[in-house]
């Protein structure tokens, strides 16, 4: 059997993969957290909460309405997305113009509160959620097998991923909302209905988290603390990346995935913590991160 | 001029924060005119300007646009009723090329200048238009921020200090700008510490001291009013 530095290259190849796997789920979060930040200069602690709520969309449609994964796609970010649009025009928007430690009080509050409701309601154990039939099985690479779901979700993740990036930078919504990143009141003065723009913004990034929700369903179960357990390496991601650089959320997700998952292959101990180490790195060399303009 | 003004102000009042820094402002502009803010800094006009806006929003008072009130508007209804606003920080966009910068304002009414109209205008514009809007020069950004607001259709430009800090070549340009609008009957409020540039343009000037309105007279009596121009702005 080959090996690379005396690791057996199947076993490089997977952990290799399972990086990319859950870079692909730190780049979808930290892109919607670092849209959030970006426009509203919130810390949006329930971006967990949205994610976790977006796999459970998937696993009630299905449970109770017989709904499956391809439509639970597109109905559980609406779903979520709706919900946030609701949570930002009650309560979020109050707290605009006040110190943004308010806006990430609130939106901790409400993770807690979501997590502690469905934990009420359907236990901590994980919940299994069967991949679609057209994604099952797996395929041989040459190098290795690799489970068909988890190539789609890669690439599934990749065409979110760009998509956002595009409609960002490439279109007059995005210039909006690149402007009003900078300036919103001048923005507003030409015309332009910031508050919308607020409210939809917040709506796109829940709708993000909740899309990466149901694409984590079939992988990791549908639990009620998934997303609980995923956010903190996920600010993380969003400091080392720049905080509100969006192409700086993607590239440093998938990075930094696959370095946790390079950790894994050739030093397992220190696979829990690589990302945290980075992120003190960056902050101390680099306070603004790897792609955040400096203030 | 007997006829309704176009934008009527009356008794405005306006306060950032506990400070009380607009007392009774009384302002007329008519269809077509330009009308020119004095004074010394922090004698309000400025703050005039973004009252009439509605950026500064703690404001009493009367504020009509075509006979309708708009002090109640939220600032982008205030936009999108036909105030076309050039801050003094000129306002260009970094994430933003120039191009994006010059698109970004809605259309708020039929009749705004073409693109192709306004790159005549500007020639300097077109040749940079895919420049990051903050690596142009200061009479550049001048000259896209006012360019910004002629493509939307606003019947009224808000323009504060357009020369400011520019190189006296770059003012002749802009008050070249400024006359060729005006010839298009575009209605002008431009706040202005350089009465001789004002002078060119403006049909009529107020002069503000202390956040009040102390007196206003048309263009033509500017050199006759100089002495008393020197005593109240103290140059």
């Amino acid at each position: 059997m080959s090996t690379i530095f005396g690791v057996p290259t199947p076993a490089l190849y997977g952990q290799i993969l399972i990086g990319l796997i859950n870079g692909s789920f730190y780049a979808m979060l930290s892109l919607g957290l670092a849209v959030i930040f970006g426009l509203l200069r919130v810390i949006n602690f329930a971006h967990g909460a949205q994610y976790m709520l977006g796999a459970f969309a998937a696993y009630l449609l299905l449970s109770y309405l017989g709904i499956g994964y391809w439509l639970a796609l597109i109905l559980a970010p609406l779903i979520v997305g709706a919900i946030a649009v609701v949570i930002e025009k009650t309560m979020l928007s109050r707290l605009y113009g006040v110190d943004p430690l308010y806006g990430l009080l609130l939106t901790f509050g409400l993770a807690l509160i979501l997590e502690g409701a469905f934990r009420y309601w359907f236990g901590a154990a994980g919940k299994p959620y069967a991949p679609p039939e057209q994604l099952t099985g797996a395929i041989n690479l040459g190098f290795m097998f690799m489970p068909i779901y988890r190539g789609w979700v890669v690439i599934a993740s990749l065409v979110v991923c760009i998509g956002t990036w595009l409609l960002i930078e490439k279109t007059r919504l995005g210039a909006y909302l690149r402007a009003a990143t900078e300036n919103a009141t001048l923005v507003q003065a030409f015309g332009v209905n910031v508050p919308l723009l607020l409210t939809l913004t917040y709506g796109l990034g829940a709708a993000l988290a909740a899309l990466a929700g149901v694409l984590a369903a079939p992988i990791y179960q549908v639990s009620p603390l998934m997303g609980s357990n995923l956010i903190i390496i996920v600010f993380a991601v969003v400091v080392v990346g720049g905080m509100g650089s969006i192409l700086g959320a993607i590239v440093t997700g998938y990075m930094l995935g696959v370095l946790e998952g390079l950790t894994k292959v050739f030093y397992p101990e220190a696979s829990s913590i690589v990302i945290f180490v980075i992120m003190a790195i960056v902050l101390l060399v680099r306070p603004a991160g790897l792609f955040g303009r400096e203030e | 001029m007997s006829s309704a003004p176009l934008l009527e102000v009356r008794g405005l009042n306006a306060w950032y924060g506990e400070s009380h820094v607009l007392h009774g402002v009384d302002l007329d502009i008519h269809e077509g005119e330009t009308i020119t803010l004095l004074g010394r800094n922090g004698a309000g006009k400025t703050t005039t300007l973004r009252a009439i806006m509605g950026i500064l929003r703690r404001r009493e008072g009367v504020i009509r646009l075509r006979g309708q009130d708009i002090l109640g508007l939220p600032l982008h209804k205030v936009a999108q009723s036909g105030l076309g606003y050039v801050p003094e920080e000129r306002g260009i966009f970094a994430s933003l090329n120039v191009s994006e910068n010059l698109m970004l304002p809605p259309t708020v009414s039929e009749g705004g200048m073409s693109v192709d109209e306004i790159y005549q205008l500007f020639p300097n514009l077109h040749e940079r238009r895919s420049s990051q809007g903050t690596k142009l020069s200061g009479g550049e950004q001048q000259m896209l921020a006012i360019a910004r607001v002629l493509r939307t259709g606003a019947r009224i430009i808000l323009l504060d200090e357009p020369t400011e800090g520019l190189a006296p070549v770059i003012v002749q340009r802009i008050g070249d700008v400024l006359v060729a609008l005006k010839k298009r009957g575009m209605t002008i409020l431009l706040v202005e510490q350089n009465f001789r540039f004002a002078k060119k343009v403006a049909d009529r000037f107020y002069l503000m001291e202390d956040g009040r309105m102390v007196n206003s007279f048309p263009g033509h009596e500017l050199d006759a009013r100089m002495d008393e121009l020197h005593e109240v702005l103290g140059v």
